[in-house]
């Protein structure tokens, strides 16, 4: 049936006006699980940290281990009976500033061409290749490192490099973060309005100085959120690390050397048959809690270093 | 490879010392423009008369602001913009091939129609521009004297450091005034300069205009009838040509003519509201 519009002057016969309160079920119902949806996000986090913090009670609680040691010492060994983070944290560490040192200059340097100097036509082809670097599952990463990268690197620097050793993880891990780096870097640096590279260029500045000096800082609280996504991957980074960073634990930040980071740790560990509740099963979340408490620490110093720093637009 | 716009200016003087392409600030022969096949402003031949106000006025959507940036290579950033003809500086075509747009954009500073601050100090937003441009001097010195100049100075003196983007609208528009005399251009553009701003902001605008002119060459876009009768010189009237559809200048005369006695009946209906 058509509807007939004959006029959208006001009616000139007014009924009686009811503006009472309406119930409107529908708009109550989809506030609701609204809500809950969020309410539960919130609970399943808050849930997965509290099930760590009570596993690794458990641990501390253990007779053979004790909170300093595991804060004090430097060697892990389950076997007999040492437990000392930080030759699980020391790993987790070089691995991540190794993999960072090649993510974030090289991402941003991507996302500057990409975003300030690539026409619309390249940008359309060069965007979706570097996206593609993101959709390549870890595992073969790990074994780019391995079978390609370390015997490069052995043949350029020489045999004081292990078959397993953290730069070359690091540095694959680096790779396997970059398009992630970019990606986020040219969507800040595109969210930019287009004013104030006009203003820099009107002033007669060249497309670097205007990218570098106005682009960058005004984007800088985007470009933070990239680091900071790109802190905890590789943090919690797991396959790469296993396969060519070594199985043994030691307390180096030695990149040329092997050693196990947390969670290639965890992974290993798991993989096998533990007993339930026995001292090594209950080390795994200890070590999941402080890779939690890494990730948090990390997080937090680049949310302060991006407010720092950021300039702020309207 | 660029020619300095000085030397080129020094060699021309020799040889050419009668044209008088010398007396103008900046003139254009024959200048159209494109936006890839589109041709947007066509045929202008415009002679800006130095330290004068020149207004470009029009209805919307007739290539004032096109024009306007074609003056210091703005519209180089739009993909696809193509020039043809020739814009002349102290007779140097600014579209010849040895030329570099960054120098030209040095000597002819911009106001934008929405004031557009950097995000840094009010005191960064003066010295940014004038240290990429290889200023040496004493840069405090700069700031305020272009604060003065853009009769900012006594409103922000005591807040060199916080963010431009505390400061009012006119405020942030006088400041993008201040940033574009600190790199000592000979030209400023203005792209309808107080078009966001209330009217007590735009009269200030107007009456900086007024002390601006002593020392620079002022063109600007304004859509604002008014305004162009009140600051300018000359008037430079545009509308789309009938048959091509693209913006041209139909009359240029000084102000006063434009407004009184134009000789094109377009630009009367115009002028006085009786337009379309």
């Amino acid at each position: 049936m058509e509807l007939e519009v004959k006029s959208v002057a006001p009616p000139t016969t007014f009924r009686l006006m009811n503006l009472q309160k309406k119930m409107r079920f529908k708009e109550q119902a989809i506030e609701g699980v609204l809500f809950l949806v969020g309410v539960l996000t919130i609970f399943i986090t808050l849930s997965i940290v509290f099930v760590l913090g009570n596993e690794a009670l458990l641990f501390f609680e253990d007779p053979e281990v004790t909170l300093a040691e595991f804060l004090g010492s430097t060697k892990w060994a389950p076997a007999i009976g040492e437990f000392g983070i930080w030759a699980l944290v020391s790993a987790t560490l070089t691995t991540s500033v190794i993999a960072l040192a090649v993510a974030v200059p090289l991402g941003l340097s991507a996302a500057i061409y990409l975003s300030e100097y690539a026409s619309l036509r390249v940008r359309s082809i060069l965007k979706p290749i570097l996206e593609i670097l993101a959709g390549i599952p870890t595992v073969v990463y790990g074994y780019f490192a391995l079978m390609f990268v370390t015997p490069l690197l052995r043949s350029v620097v020489g045999n004081q490099i292990g078959v397993y050793n953290m730069l070359s993880a690091g540095l694959v891990m680096g790779i396997m973060i970059l398009p992630l780096m970019s990606s986020m870097s040219e969507d800040a640096l595109n969210a930019v309005p287009n004013s104030l590279r006009e203003a820099a260029y009107a002033l007669g500045s060249t497309r670097f100085e205007a990218a570098l000096q106005v682009v960058v800082p005004a984007a800088f609280s985007g470009i933070g959120a990239a680091i900071i996504v790109g802190v905890s991957r590789a943090v919690g980074e797991t396959m790469i690390v296993a396969i060519a960073s070594g199985a043994t634990s030691k307390f180096t930040f030695n990149p040329l050397e092997a050693a196990e980071t947390m969670t290639a740790h965890i992974a290993r560990i798991s993989g096998g048959d533990l007993s339930y509740n026995s001292i090594d099963y209950n080390s795994l979340f200890a070590i999941a809690l402080m890779l939690f408490l890494v990730t948090l620490v990390l997080n937090l110093l680049s949310q302060w270093i991006v407010k720092r720093f950021r300039e702020q637009y309207e | 490879m660029f020619v300095s716009l000085r030397e080129k200016e020094e060699s021309t003087t020799s040889t050419q010392a009668a044209q008088p392409t010398q007396e103008y600030a900046i003139e254009t022969r024959n200048l159209n423009i494109y936006y890839g096949d589109f041709l947007a402003v066509q045929d202008v031949n415009l002679q800006i008369q130095k330290q004068k106000i020149t207004a470009i006025i029009g209805p919307s959507g007739c290539g004032k602001s096109t024009l306007l940036r074609a003056f210091n290579r703005m519209n180089d950033f739009v993909n696809g913009a193509r020039v043809e003809g020739e814009v002349l500086m102290h007779g140097v075509n600014l579209y010849g091939k040895d030329i570099d747009p960054v120098e030209v954009r040095r000597r002819i500073g911009m106001v934008f129609q929405k004031p557009n601050p950097f995000p840094k100090s009010i005191y960064e937003n003066i010295a940014w521009g004038a240290r990429i441009n290889g200023y040496k001097g004493n840069m405090d010195d700069l700031v305020e004297q272009a604060l003065r100049a853009a009769a900012l100075w006594n409103e922000v003196k005591d807040k060199l450091k916080r963010n431009a983007y505390e400061l009012s609208g006119g405020q942030q528009q006088r400041l993008c005034i201040a940033r574009a005399i600190a790199v000592r251009p000979e030209i400023i553009l203005m792209d309808e300069p107080a078009s966001s701003l209330d009217p007590i902001s735009t009269l200030r605008i107007e009456e900086l205009m007024q002390e601006l002119k002593k020392n620079y060459t002022i063109i600007i876009v304004t859509h604002n009838m008014q305004q162009a009768a009140r600051v300018s010189d000359y008037t430079a009237m545009m509308m789309l040509d009938s048959e091509t559809r693209a913006g041209t200048v139909i009359e240029f005369n000084d102000t006063k003519t434009i407004f009184t006695r134009p000789r094109d009946k377009r630009t009367e209906d115009y002028v006085t509201g009786r337009f379309g």
